[in-house]
Parts: C-alpha cells; sequence; structure tokens
C-alpha cells in the first residue's frame, strides 16, 4: 500500500491508482469534470487541480492523472489551489453559461459573471463520450475534430457514424447532458451524431429492444452464446 | 552502386571520390533553396545550364546546386570557383555576362557584389563579408560545400566518418559519456542535456527503442531546421544512427511538418542514396548494428511540435498533447522508449564525435556549450540564418553581423523563443546570448528565431500577434489554454482597437497566471511569455494604447491618423494615384488632403511620397 497525505490527513493507495481517485474514496470533495473511474484520465477541464508537495517541490498539477506516490503531500484547498480553480471555472461559465453543472460548479465556488463575453456552447470539451465510446464500447464512432476554439467532438467527416451502434453509452455519461437520444417503435436516433439505426423486436414480446446493427457488433465480440439470444429482450430471456 | 560493408570500404570510396574531383576546376554554386527558389533560382540554374550547352562548357565547367547559404535575403547567391567571388542577388539575365566575365575572363562584374552599406566597400569574398566574417558556421557552413541531394558530397567531406568511428571505437555507453561531456542541450528550445535524455532513454527497460527527429519547426520567423535539412540532410541522419547506436534504437523517424516539402524530399533523397550504398538496414558497416528510418510528414499544426502531440500524430491519432507525469523515454512511440530530439541538435553529434569534447566545450559559456544557429531577420540589414558561439551578445549579433536596424530606425527590442518567448529591450543589448541568460531575462532561446524590432513596431501589437498565433494553433484540450489564449487575445484586440478599459493589463496578467500554471503543455505553459515580457519592459506603451488610445509606434490603425504635411507637399498627386479609397483630394501642385473618415491607413501613400509629406500619428 502506498501512503500519502491529504490535506494533512494520512491515506493509503494502491500502486496505480491516482490522486483524485483516492481523494474521492476519503471523502475529499475536488471539483472534476473530465473524469471518471472506469475510463483513463484525460487532464482537459484542469478542474481537478491541486498543489502536491513530493520531496522538496511543490506544484500546482491535475490530480487525475498523478499518480499516488508514497510520502507526497496532496492539498486541496489552498489559495493558489482556489485561484486557478475559480478562474478556470469563470472560462467555463464564459463559454456554456447555459449548462446546468457548470452553473452548479460556479455556484458552489462563488464565481459569478465573466469578464469575458459570453457565448452559449453545449459541450465543454471534457471527452467522456470519446474515451467511453474508444475505451469501453470500443467502436470509436467519434473523435475530436478541429483544433482550438473550433475543436469539437464529432464522426469522421461529420457524417453518418459508420460504427456507431446506438448503446447511449455517450449519452449516458456526458456531464452536460448535450447528446440526445430518440427513440420510436421503429428507429433509436442519437440526434447530436446524426445516426438512426433500425430497430430489432423480441420474438417473444414483440417489443422492440436494440438496434440490429448493435446486437450483430455484441454478437461478433462475443464467443460461445447461441444466436437465439439475441432474438429476445433481456426480460424475455 | 556499390555496397560499403566496412569502415575501410567507406575510406576507400571517400578517397576516390576525392581524388577524381579536382579542386581547379572551375565551377559555379548557386544557392537554391526555398529561400532562393522564392527568389526565382530554379530559372538562373536553368539559365546557367543552357548557357554553358551553348557554349560547349557542360564537360570543363562544374555546376553545384547547394542549399541555402545563410544570406537569405540576397539569394540567389551565385559562388564562383576557384576565385571564391561571391555574387548575390543573381538573376537569370546576369548569367551570360558571369560565365564570359568571370568564369573565362577572370574579371569580377562589380554590379554583383555585396557593398558594406557603413563602407560603401564593394567585397568579392565570402569569408571577407561582415555578414559571414563574425560568425562560426562550424555546422551550417558545410552547405557551402555540397549539393545536398549527392552522398557522394557527402562522403567527399567526411561524412559518416563519425558514424564509423563510433561503431567500431566506442561502446554505447562511451558514447552517452562523450555527449553527455560536450554539454550539447536540446536545440529545439527546451534546452535539455541532451546525453542524460539519451541515458534515461537507454536505461528505460524494454526492447525496442526509437529514435525521431522533431522537424515539424513552427515558430514564425523561424527557419534554421529547414535551412539544415534542406542543405545538409545527411548530417541529421548521421547524427540520429549515431544516438540509435548510444540508445539501443535500430528504428528512427524524421518527422517533418507538411509545410517543408523541399526539406521532406532531401531527406527522403538521403536515405534512398543511403540505402543504396548498404548503409541501412543490418549489419552497418559490418558491425551488429541495425538501423533503418521513415520520414512522416505533419498536418499543418504548431502543437505537433510537442513532443508527445509529435508521437501521437506519428501513430496516426489527433496530434494532441498528454500529462507528462510519465516521459517519453521511458514510453513514448507506440508506448516504447523514445529519444526525441530536434534538427539542430542531430546536426551537433557528428561534429561531437569527429572534433571531440575539448574542441566542443572551448566554444560557447559555462552552461551552453558550441553554437547555435538562429534565424535573424525583422528590422534588421542583414536578413538570413546565422551561426554564433553561445554566449555572443546581442549587440555583435544584430550590428557586426546583421548589419545594424534597417531603414532609419532606432533599436527597441529582439524578440527571441517565438510565441514561447520574450522581448528583450535595448537596455539589455549586451546580455550575452545563451540558455540560462535569456531565462533570466524573461524570455528563452527558443528554436533560434530572433526577430529585430524598432521603434516603429508596437509591441502591444507584437503581443496581440503571438496570442492570435497560439489561440489559432492550441489542440484546445485543456480548458485554460483554449479558453485562455483567446480571451487574452481578446483583451489585446480590444486594446489595439482602442477600446481597452482600465484593469485590462491586470486581467491579463491574472489571465497569464492560470494559463501558464494550468495547462497541460508547453504551448499553453509558456503562451503568456511575450505578454508578460512586453508588460515587464513597455508597459507605459499599453498604458498610453489604454489611457491615451494612442499608438506611439505609429502601427494600430484604429488608434493613429495620417495626414499630409503641408511644408514638404509638392502637390505632385502620386498619393492620389495610388490611395485604394480614394481618400485623398487635391488639385496639380497644391496641398493635398486625407479624409481620416475614408482613410483606412494602408501606408500605400506613404511609400508613393518622395517628399516624406505623409504624417503618422
Amino acid at each position: 500500500m502506498i501512503k500519502f497525505t491529504i490535506d494533512g490527513v494520512e491515506v493509503e493507495a494502491e500502486e496505480g491508482q491516482n490522486v483524485l481517485q483516492v481523494a474521492l474514496d476519503n471523502g475529499f470533495d475536488i471539483p472534476h469534470l473530465c473524469y471518471h473511474e472506469a475510463l483513463e484520465p484525460y487532464g482537459a477541464c484542469r478542474l481537478c487541480q491541486v498543489e502536491v508537495t513530493r520531496g522538496n517541490r511543490t506544484r500546482l498539477t491535475t490530480s487525475c492523472n498523478y499518480p499516488a506516490l508514497e510520502g507526497i503531500k496532496v492539498q486541496t484547498g489552498t489559495e493558489k489551489v482556489m485561484k486557478a480553480r475559480k478562474m478556470v471555472i469563470e472560462l467555463l461559465v464564459a463559454r456554456s453559461p447555459n449548462v446546468p453543472i457548470i452553473k452548479e460548479v460556479a455556484e458552489e465556488y462563488s464565481v459569478e459573471t465573466p469578464r469575458f463575453t459570453l457565448e452559449d456552447d453545449d459541450c465543454i470539451l471534457c471527452g467522456l463520450c470519446e474515451r467511453v465510446c474508444r475505451e469501453i464500447v470500443g467502436v470509436e464512432a467519434i473523435s475530436f475534430l478541429g483544433r482550438g476554439s473550433d475543436r469539437k467532438v464529432g464522426p469522421p467527416l461529420e457524417i453518418n457514424p459508420q460504427t456507431c451502434i446506438a448503446c447511449g453509452a455517450c449519452v449516458y455519461i456526458c456531464p452536460t447532458d448535450c447528446i440526445k437520444v430518440e427513440e420510436n417503435e421503429n428507429e433509436r436516433t442519437i440526434v447530436r451524431w446524426g445516426r438512426t439505426l433500425p430497430m430489432k423486436k423480441c420474438t417473444v414480446c414483440r417489443r422492440s429492444f436494440a438496434p440490429w446493427f448493435q446486437l450483430d457488433y455484441f454478437g461478433k465480440i462475443t464467443e460461445g452464446i447461441p444466436k437465439d439470444f439475441w432474438d429476445k429482450c433481456p426480460d424475455c430471456r | 552502386m556499390k555496397s560499403i560493408n566496412t569502415p575501410q570500404e567507406l575510406e576507400k570510396i571517400r578517397k576516390e571520390i576525392v581524388d577524381g574531383r579536382d579542386p581547379e576546376k572551375p565551377c559555379i554554386a548557386i544557392t537554391s533553396g526555398t529561400s532562393a527558389r522564392a527568389y526565382g533560382s530554379e530559372k538562373v540554374i536553368d539559365t546557367l545550364r543552357a548557357e554553358l550547352k551553348r557554349q560547349g562548357l557542360t564537360e570543363k565547367i562544374g555546376i553545384r546546386i547547394t542549399g541555402g547559404q545563410g544570406f537569405d535575403e540576397r539569394e540567389p547567391l551565385v559562388i564562383v570557383y576557384p576565385q571564391d567571388i561571391l555574387y548575390q542577388q543573381v538573376t537569370p539575365k546576369d548569367i551570360a555576362e558571369i560565365v564570359s566575365e568571370t568564369l573565362l575572363g577572370n574579371r569580377i562584374i562589380d554590379r554583383l557584389l555585396y557593398t558594406d552599406p557603413h563602407t560603401e566597400e564593394k567585397i568579392a569574398n565570402k569569408d571577407d563579408i561582415p555578414f559571414y566574417k563574425a560568425q562560426t558556421p562550424y555546422i551550417f557552413g558545410n552547405n557551402s560545400n555540397i549539393d545536398p541531394t549527392s552522398i557522394e558530397d557527402y562522403f567527399a567531406i567526411g561524412g559518416y566518418s563519425a558514424l564509423a568511428k563510433v561503431l567500431t571505437e566506442f561502446s554505447p555507453e562511451q558514447v552517452i559519456d562523450i555527449i553527455k561531456k560536450s554539454g550539447l542541450r536540446g536545440r529545439g528550445g527546451g534546452g535539455f542535456p541532451t546525453g542524460i535524455k539519451w541515458e534515461s532513454c537507454r536505461n528505460a527497460p524494454g526492447n525496442k527503442h526509437y529514435v525521431i527527429c522533431n522537424a515539424d519547426e513552427g515558430d514564425p520567423g523561424a527557419y534554421m531546421d529547414r535551412g539544415l535539412l534542406e542543405g545538409n540532410p545527411h548530417s541529421i541522419v548521421e547524427g540520429m544512427m549515431i544516438g540509435a547506436y548510444a540508445i539501443g534504437s535500430d528504428e528512427g523517424y524524421v518527422y517533418v511538418r507538411y509545410e517543408y516539402p523541399l526539406a521532406s524530399e532531401n531527406v527522403e533523397k538521403a536515405i534512398e542514396q543511403l540505402r543504396e550504398y548498404g548503409l541501412l538496414g543490418k549489419n552497418i558497416l559490418g558491425t551488429a548494428f541495425n538501423f533503418d528510418i521513415k520520414v512522416s510528414r505533419g498536418g499543418g499544426a504548431f502543437i505537433c511540435g510537442e513532443s508527445t502531440a509529435l508521437m501521437a500524430s506519428l501513430e496516426g491519432k489527433v496530434g494532441e498533447p498528454r500529462a507528462k507525469h510519465i516521459h517519453t523515454v521511458e514510453s513514448g512511440l507506440w508506448d516504447q522508449p523514445t529519444d526525441l530530439n530536434n534538427v539542430e541538435t542531430w546536426a551537433n553529434v557528428p561534429l561531437i564525435i569527429n572534433k571531440g569534447v575539448d574542441w566542443y566545450t572551448s566554444i560557447g559559456t559555462e552552461g551552453s556549450k558550441g553554437t547555435k544557429i538562429f534565424s535573424l531577420v525583422g528590422k534588421v540589414k542583414n536578413t538570413g540564418l546565422v551561426e554564433v558561439p553561445m554566449g555572443m551578445t546581442i549587440r555583435e549579433i544584430v550590428y557586426d553581423i546583421g548589419g545594424g536596424i534597417a531603414g532609419n530606425g532606432t533599436f527597441k527590442a529582439v524578440q527571441t523563443g517565438g510565441p514561447s518567448g520574450g522581448a528583450i529591450p535595448a537596455s539589455l543589448i549586451d546580455m550575452p546570448v545563451d540558455y540560462d541568460k535569456l531565462a533570466e531575462v524573461g524570455s528563452m532561446m527558443g528554436s533560434g528565431g530572433m526577430i529585430v524590432m524598432d521603434d516603429k513596431t508596437c509591441m502591444v501589437d507584437i503581443a496581440r500577434y503571438f496570442m492570435n498565433f497560439l489561440k489559432d494553433e492550441s489542440c484546445g484540450k485543456c480548458t485554460t489554454c483554449r479558453e485562455g489564449t483567446r480571451r487574452m487575445y481578446e483583451v489585446l484586440d480590444a486594446i489595439i482597437q482602442g477600446e481597452g478599459k482600465e484593469g485590462d493589463i491586470e486581467l491579463l496578467e491574472e489571465l497569464s497566471w492560470v494559463v501558464a500554471e494550468g495547462s497541460l503543455c508547453a504551448l499553453g505553459q509558456t503562451a503568456p511569455n511575450p505578454v508578460l515580457s512586453t508588460i515587464q519592459y513597455f508597459r507605459d506603451e499599453y498604458e498610453v494604447h489604454i489611457k491615451e488610445k494612442r499608438c506611439p509606434a505609429g502601427v494600430c490603425k484604429a488608434l493613429i491618423t495620417y495626414s499630409i504635411d503641408e511644408e514638404n507637399c509638392t502637390g505632385c498627386g502620386a498619393c492620389k494615384k495610388v490611395c485604394p479609397v480614394e481618400a485623398i483630394a487635391g488639385e496639380k501642385k497644391e496641398l493635398h488632403t486625407i479624409d481620416p473618415d475614408k482613410c483606412i491607413r494602408c501606408g500605400a501613400c506613404i511609400a508613393a511620397c518622395n517628399f516624406d509629406a505623409v504624417k503618422v500619428e
């Protein structure tokens, strides 16, 4: 076990863990937007910054991708940390003033009207959708496109994402709720990416439960499952 | 092409080539790197070939096409051997005369010679020209002696003798020791000790190690690496092979920015010719050393000069950096230990091996050994690539080599380190140029761009320029850089438009802090430098823009007015003719006037007026 301190409190971690996860597990409330424990840390939002002292060097660093190391001293609320946190929030509010989670974080840290012209972007470029699609679902249907202020997430060439199985993982994981899914008896659409897939109906209860394309994909990546398994919905299996 | 299988065979081929060349044979060398081509060098070359053919001289006269030879604004340069006469700014019309007068008639053509602006003296030999005289071109000088597309030329000047020496006389650890002792530091801008980097990479666990040449050179105004890759690609490849041997790598990549087609082409040719001679692949020179190398092209992104972004791009992924808690020497390209070095760093390696550590450490300062190639550009008389020992002062570079300020301006500042660097004011002109001294004054060495500025340069506009570049080149991954740089640009743009507010400087300083402290990679971490250093040394200029809505340098269009001086105006009408918006009125021989509402401050009237009658305030 790796032993270190957070705000003077001794904590324990396993090899390979990052400081943010250890902090959250121990009840320390470090704000974060682009981190999810099921995915590789990305380090994009910069909200999780803390001060870490290692040896005789102290630096401001993101905690989501900083490794838990023996003897480090982590501080989550120093003057520097608060200054950085508030400015990051101010920049995010200026970009996305109408996104609920941004408004929440702004209120929590008393960030008021930004000193910059307000825009109205519904996406904060946290990359959670891109990462869940690549790392967990494994279809890499969407990626980051463009650069700088033109950066956005979307399918290659911004056309119908060929590998998307409309599983909705991106819809679920998006913190700003800007990826919507629409569904009827016959088809499901992931609205933001423009992906519409026809739905398969359960042979037992006759209700549509998943897109054909998605079930074909699951069939391809699994072994030893009888083909008729994919003909029934989870309730009827 | 015979395969070279041992160091002895290499020496034999070298001797054959040298012996087969007559040093007294008349030869004309023409520069034809990208700068020269922009001035039409290819047509000059065609004209020369045609002229020699016409006179039946093709067998008797040698032609050597070289890369850039440093004096870029005077190219195409033509050097006639064996007299060693240098002609500048040669056009196709001059060729016939050069052949008949100088080549055959041994007479000098005065009008094509370089004229010293201070003494009015005409100088015929390259080494006597002040621009060249004050330099120490140990690396860049070879551009003059070879055709970059001829490996035989490179053999003739001793090429690959350093590699042969390393493979037969030193162990990899000894090579690392040599580079450590030389004090060589990364020439790409970071200045990290190269020997230590090589050592960490060699010691990193893993059975596949990579070496990479970073040829993404993105700083605006900096083109040293281009000059080296175009003019002497083998020097880089040889350096990489020595490094690969030291690190335990058998595979290398040269990542060239997309905007350098000639550099990429010449490196590819060099690799091809090396392969034809059997000097790539397995058992190089009959030793156990295997190595192969490929060129990879960038896609047009400044961020891909950052090592982790470069490696992502090389792997075919989106070119964006990652946090460097684990260094690339341990886990880089395809998660393997990778050594990445800059073009100029690699070019230093064969030099150090050939001339030895004692010689190399005798050049430069305590903390910065060797030479540095700078691109000396901006408001300076002699524009081009210059190689000087570390520790030479800014004054010496700008005045002795650069010839001083062009036009009738006064020296105001020098910008080093590109968008990651800072402005150094005239008061510090006697400071030595070395890694640590430049960092001390709030700038940095950077890749070598050195932009000279005069009193007609607006430092607020300079800060705005760099911020504009940075906001466009930010990959956009992290909030602080993506949002911070463009908000900083917005504040600067408002200031130069005359909409600056009290508190803007403080806001810029605050944003600078969070962008520098909070960004993921060095692009963001150093982005505030041009702003912070201009505020540090030219704060009063910012304040005049904000409080008085005035631009002292006469640059910011929204804050200046053009008017015509009653005393100087002769009523010639030249200004009226060139004005693109018809803002000038006046009868012949009478005082002309500019309508301030129509005037767009384009400067066409200033250029057209022969009587200095257009005032800017």
